[in-house]
């Protein structure tokens, strides 16, 4: 018996200890004590995800964790703090060697470095520029979570807001020849919305026009190409059009002429047309063939439109009388789908694609507004028909309430 | 001799027909001020029959199951022809039913009709009372659209907070745990067979309890006639008073016809078990007080479950309705003023708090 | 014993005028009959007539949510489908290259255009923004937000009926 509570007694003892010397860091222990910019608590580190995966602050920082004296020493290897020159080596030094990183994740790409250093931030680091954004500027230094961690900063939803930290920085970025309104544009356009409301993770954000680690601004000759990989259709009909060449020609970018780059909002009807509001008349003038086209293709839309909202109203009007049109208004969908086709076969530029589009809707709309007609008129038939009923009973009534008068003054009588 | 004068003495051969009728002949209505109110009963009645003539039409026509239900709805309110009218004076009737119950109930106690010895035609106009409110439940579910589908989830959700038994009482409303095509069958068994069943048992003794102790004269009026015995006016119920109701019942039929025309009641969209409840669900308005109470009610009173407490003050309230002719307290000399006090509270309660309920978000 | 003389001439007008009396009171009340009684008929006849034609059936039988005739099975080959009439709504029946049957609303679940089968993708497509669906409806690519609901396939014999997915 007391052997065994001696040998219990001793099992504990070595696994506290081995637990203990396998969680003994003494970086930690120093370095959660001190301020700001030494501090590194366990807290912030454990979420790292190098440190779940068995790498811990030596295997940036060299050193020798275990120990308290010789943590810091030169001989075991110790770097400090890793100048900002050095840290996309650093980075590289594992994630671009694909066996290692087998070890780990095997589906890892192994090419950021060689794409970083193609990008603008690589390139002007190469420069000595220390100004541009290095791997830890966007990944985080010592609590770097994958990017599908939401609390990531490279997770969509937070991407743009990592890059604004020093794009929309008027300041910081004053000795660039670039904008820096590219976040204030961004946040108005309808990717931010389908991204941040719409919960749309596939919605663009910086890195998905821009490139991540090789993040460029595509050329304006080639920045068609990035919109056309969602905008499939709308890229094939313009590459079909005139517009084309022709702001090829003018060294305008195609898309982003019309729509702009960053502040993307949400295109209406109004932009196409002959007013001062459309971008039609930003390059065509009075009296062209394009304005003309502009024109045709406008009142087009808008002839749809209205015979969809007029269709909409009575079937409305109808049901709100309590007649019964979900149908029709089912149909009237469809009138909706043409009208969308139509929307997007404006950039063809052409006034008979359009109209094919617009003339499927119109019938659509044409069938469902005599739906709506026919349904008013059963509505003023059940009127008709209630005033009949209403009559006799009214006659009913009064006969009766005769009856009763001189049945009862006879009786008073009699 | 005439053809009515023949069959009345075929009848009367062999069924002492003269002797049944003798009392309809002879019955009276006693005529004062406050005559009026007694056409409220028999309008109650005469919507109840309207339930029964369109509920028969409607049940040529629908299917009661989840699959089926709404989809037979609309066929019957598009396809079938006069559907929508038959469909839309049902569910007027129904509403106004319930609104003539309450209404006839009430003027049965501000005009003290429950007294001795009527008190049994109370308690049966009671549970005919509650019967209504269960043909309102159980027949809103029917057409099982959204707002029919959580209306009845809320619903048996109260009727689960009681105590001890409240779990048994959902499982055995819901058909199950949870709302479903077999709470729609069952809530069908109930509206169709088991509430009519019962119902036509109370009406014909609530009716047969008129028919034996005669209309009620309200005590003042009586103390009058006591005193001036000449004052006294009464109406033969045939044929004077009944085609003085036959014309109210006409008027009714019209209103209820003009009503279906005019606003049709609508269909909304087929219930969807697993969509979330749409903001500002609320039922019928006949319950609305109820719900507006509980919503109201603290969430703890002195420890104990608020919600709990209020369905179970709600019970004892409607214990209390029940078997209200026997509580009038005999000892004060005005003893029956408390309860015309209570009723008086009650109407105002339930007509503030159907207003609040309505208005409310 | 009267002591008046009675004027036979005064009678015969008294008795005029009492035959005069009765006979407007019996029209009146004929009058108040006729009124009455054709006042209640014409009022029943108001409503047995919507009564009797309700408990006539209509010619569609159909509620809209039964079993729904989608095609046979001749006339559709493998690896092609077909858009049929779903209650108030477009569906898509599919014959897959292994000959299995499949049906889904055709309602894109972006912003409702009507999908189609694209054969030699072996997908589902929406023309109007090039959304993709799976051949179980699910959405793999582009704009939709929600998969396209299934529908039952039972094949009859030469018929394919098509219902929805019975609830629990």
């Amino acid at each position: 018996m007391k052997k065994l509570i001696i040998r219990t007694i001793a099992c504990m003892l070595l696994l506290t200890a081995a637990g203990y010397a396998a969680d003994k860091n003494t970086c930690i222990d120093c370095h959660s004590e001190m301020d700001k910019p030494y501090q590194v608590t366990a807290a912030e580190f454990s979420q790292n995800i190098h440190a779940q995966k068995g790498l811990t602050c030596t295997s940036c920082h060299g050193g020798d964790a275990s120990s308290d004296s010789d943590a810091m020493s030169r001989r075991a290897g110790f770097r400090g703090h890793i100048d900002r020159k050095q840290v996309p080596e650093l980075c590289g030094s594992c994630h671009s060697d694909a066996a290692k990183m087998r070890q780990y994740n095997p589906s890892l790409r192994t090419d950021q470095l060689s794409q970083y250093r193609t990008s603008v931030h690589g390139k002007n680091l190469a420069k000595g520029d220390t100004h541009v954004a290095v791997c830890t500027d966007c990944h985080g230094i010592h609590d770097i979570r994958p990017a599908s961690d939401p609390r990531s900063n490279v997770h969509p939803l937070n991407v743009a807001n990592t890059c604004k930290r020093c794009h929309a920085d008027a300041d910081y970025m004053k000795d660039y020849k670039i904008p820096h309104d590219q976040f204030a544009g961004y946040t108005a356009s309808v990717h931010y919305k389908a991204l941040t409301e719409g919960g749309d993770l596939s919605a663009p954000t910086c890195t998905t026009c821009h490139g991540n680690h090789g993040a460029a601004p595509p050329g304006l000759t080639t920045v068609e190409n990035v919109c056309a990989t969602c905008h499939v259709f709308q890229a094939q009909l313009f590459q079909q059009s005139p517009h084309e060449k022709a702001f090829a020609a003018m060294g305008t970018g195609g898309c982003i002429t019309c729509h702009s780059n960053h502040r993307i909002t949400h295109p209406t009807d109004t932009m196409i047309g002959v007013t001062a509001a459309a971008v039609c008349t930003n390059c065509h003038a009075a009296g062209d063939a394009g304005l003309k086209t502009a024109q045709d293709i406008s009142l087009d839309l808008a002839k749809l439109d209205k015979a969809i909202g007029d269709s909409r109203d009575i079937l409305d009007r109808a049901s709100h009388s309590g007649m019964e049109v979900s149908d029709p208004q089912l149909e009237l969908a469809q009138a909706g789908d043409a009208l969308t086709k139509a929307r997007v076969s404006v950039h063809s530029a052409s006034s008979e694609v359009v109209s094919q589009n617009t003339a499927a809707g119109m019938k659509i709309a044409a069938k469902t507004q005599q739906a709506g007609v026919d349904a008013m008129k059963a509505r003023e038939y059940r009127r008709k028909g209630l005033l009949v009923s209403l009559l006799t009973i009214l006659i009913a009534v009064g006969g009766l309430s005769m009856v009763i008068r001189s049945m009862e003054r006879g009786n008073a009588q009699g | 001799m005439s053809a009515g004068a023949y069959v009345r003495g075929w009848l009367d051969e062999r069924f002492g027909w003269e002797q049944l009728v003798y009392p309809l002949r002879k019955k009276t209505v006693p005529l004062h001020r406050l005559s009026y109110w007694y056409f409220l009963g028999g309008i109650t009645l005469f919507l109840f029959g309207i339930q029964v003539c369109t509920g028969i039409l409607l049940l040529l026509y629908y299917r009661p199951s989840a699959n089926e239900a709404f989809e037979s709805v609309k066929y019957i309110s598009t396809q079938v022809q006069f559907g929508w009218l038959v469909r839309s004076i049902h569910s007027w009737s129904a509403n106004l039913m319930v609104f003539t119950a309450f209404a006839h109930m009430f003027s049965v106690l501000f005009l003290r009709a429950y007294r001795k010895p009527r008190e049994l035609t109370w308690v049966s106009g009671v549970v005919l009372l509650f019967l209504a409110l269960g043909f309102g439940f159980s027949g809103y579910l029917l057409p099982w659209n959204t707002l029919a589908f959580f209306a009845t989830k809320v619903g048996t959700d109260v009727a689960g907070q009681v105590p001890l038994v409240g779990h048994w009482i959902l499982i055995f409303l819901r058909g199950g745990e949870e709302v479903t095509g077999a709470t729609l069958t069952r809530f069908f068994g109930f509206h169709v067979a088991v509430l009519p069943g019962i119902a036509t048992v109370f009406i014909a003794l609530h009716l047969g309890l008129v028919q034996k102790f005669g209309i009620s004269v309200p005590p003042r009026v009586e103390q009058e006639w006591r005193e001036k015995p000449e004052a006294r006016r009464e109406m033969k119920f045939f044929p004077n008073f009944l085609l003085r109701e036959m014309v109210a019942w006409y008027i009714g039929l019209g209103a209820l016809a003009a009503l279906a025309a005019i606003y049709p009641w609508e269909l909304g969209a087929k219930a969807d078990p697993f969509a979330p409840a749409p903001a500002g669900i609320k039922p019928e308005w006949y319950f609305l007080f109820a719900f507006q109470t509980l919503k109201l009610v603290p969430s703890k009173i002195l420890s104990l479950d608020g919600e709990v407490l209020g369905i179970l003050a709600f019970g004892l309230v409607g214990g209390l309705w029940l078997f209200l002719p026997f509580l009038e307290p005999r000892r004060f000399n005005r003893g029956y003023r408390v309860l015309t006090g209570a009723g008086a509270f009650a109407l105002t309660y339930i007509a503030a708090m159907t207003v609040y309920g309505w208005v409310a978000r | 014993m009267p002591t008046q003389q009675v004027c036979p001439r005064m009678v015969a007008e008294a008795q005029a005028q009492i035959r005069a009396d009765e006979e407007r009171h019996n029209s009146r009340r004929h009058f108040l009959q006729a009124l009455v009684g054709g006042g209640v008929v014409a009022s029943l006849a108001s409503f047995v007539y919507p009564i009797l034609r309700y408990v006539l059936p209509p010619a569609s039988a159909d509620l809209g949510a039964g079993s729904v005739l989608a095609g046979t099975v001749a006339e559709l080959k493998p690896n092609a489908a077909k858009i049929f009439r779903f209650g108030s709504k477009p569906g898509l029946l599919i014959r897959l290259a292994s000959g299995e049957f499949r049906a889904m609303s055709a309602t894109c679940t972006h912003l409702s255009c009507t999908v189609q089968y694209r054969g030699e993708l072996q997908q589902v497509w929406c023309a109007c923004h090039n959304g993709m669906y799976d051949l179980s409806g699910r959405n793999i690519s582009g704009p939709p937000p929600r998969p396209l609901e299934l529908y039952e396939v039972h094949v009859k014999g030469e018929e394919i009926y098509v219902n929805r997915k019975q609830e629990a």
